[in-house]
């Protein structure tokens, strides 16, 4: 069942990503880039899905445990560190420098296969590349977002 | 240039929220893209949902456009060099900062965690950077 609902899930999502045009990676870059021709769109995209997801979770998470395991995996982690702020960082730079952060990288595939088939492996190399650096490579696995 | 679209962008969103709360509610996980993506990658446990929503998410996007044709742009002519540096440099930095716009901006702003609302204060300001950076250092796009 987990992987049924997984599934429905990430179609749920990637036809929000669509619909957004979040997986327009021109539009993403209109809206980072403030002083050009501003496209403020995206930051509706962000706010709607916090409009459902901040009550929704508050609904959810006061539930004993989900429907398809024993426990809510939540993050536990809640120091500042380094790490957390250059990964940010690092991020931002190559979400600005592309148009495009995992999400719509993985639903373009489809839409902008010439790119995402470029963009996707080079993606997977940085993660492990971090992975090797960090050296544990499961620890992190938890505390993941 | 692309159009002002705040409407779709608002019902794209909450779509993008509902899968967010449906994830909890059914697997108890937080749906972040980048994190489904590195531990499918790298994790054997649990890869199975993960890869089961990462094939969602291409399905979602497949059937966007199947129901409107058109109405995604594809973009041309973008050089390669700057996708394989921006892809390095996005998965080097979800992996290591635990999260993109889907895990901090989304779920974990709205469990109202200081991580995530840090992060995202930081890659939306990074983002902004480099997009100025690429647009009017580099002259790409526009």
């Amino acid at each position: 069942m987990k992987q049924v609902s997984a599934l429905i899930v990430g179609i749920i999502f990637g036809l929000g990503l669509s619909l957004s045009h979040m997986v327009d990676p021109d539009k993403v870059i209109n809206f980072l880039d403030l002083f050009g021709h501003w496209d403020a769109s995206l930051a509706f995209v962000m706010g709607g899905a916090i409009l459902v997801t901040f009550p929704g979770y508050r609904w959810v998470l006061g539930r004993k445990k989900p429907l398809f395991d024993q426990r809510f995996h939540l993050p536990t982690d809640n120091r500042l560190d380094m790490a957390l702020m250059t990964g940010a960082a690092l991020f931002g730079l190559g979400w600005g420098l592309s148009g495009y952060c995992p999400g719509p990288a993985v639903a373009a595939l489809t839409i902008n296969p010439h790119e995402a088939f470029v963009f996707i492996p080079a993606m997977i190399a940085g993660g492990l590349a971090a992975r090797w650096l960090r050296g544990s490579p499961t620890s992190k696995a938890a505390t993941s977002q | 240039m692309t159009e002002f679209t705040p409407y779709s962008a608002l019902a794209g969103g909450a779509l993008i929220g509902l899968a967010a709360v449906l994830m909890m509610a059914f697997n108890g996980r937080i749906s972040g893209v980048s994190g489904m993506f590195h531990n499918a990658v790298s994790t054997s446990d649990g890869r199975g949902w993960r890869l089961m929503f990462l094939l969602g998410l291409v399905l979602g996007g497949w059937l966007y456009v199947a129901m409107f044709p058109g109405d995604l742009a594809t973009r041309e002519g973008f050089p390669i060099s700057l996708l394989v540096v921006g892809g390095f440099v996005v998965g080097f930095g979800t992996q290591l900062g635990s999260g993109c716009t889907s895990g901090h901006g989304v779920c974990g702003i709205s469990r109202l965690s200081a991580r995530s609302i840090a992060a995202t204060a930081m890659f939306m300001l990074t983002g902004f950077i480099s997009a100025f950076a690429l647009r009017h250092l580099l002259g790409v796009g526009a």
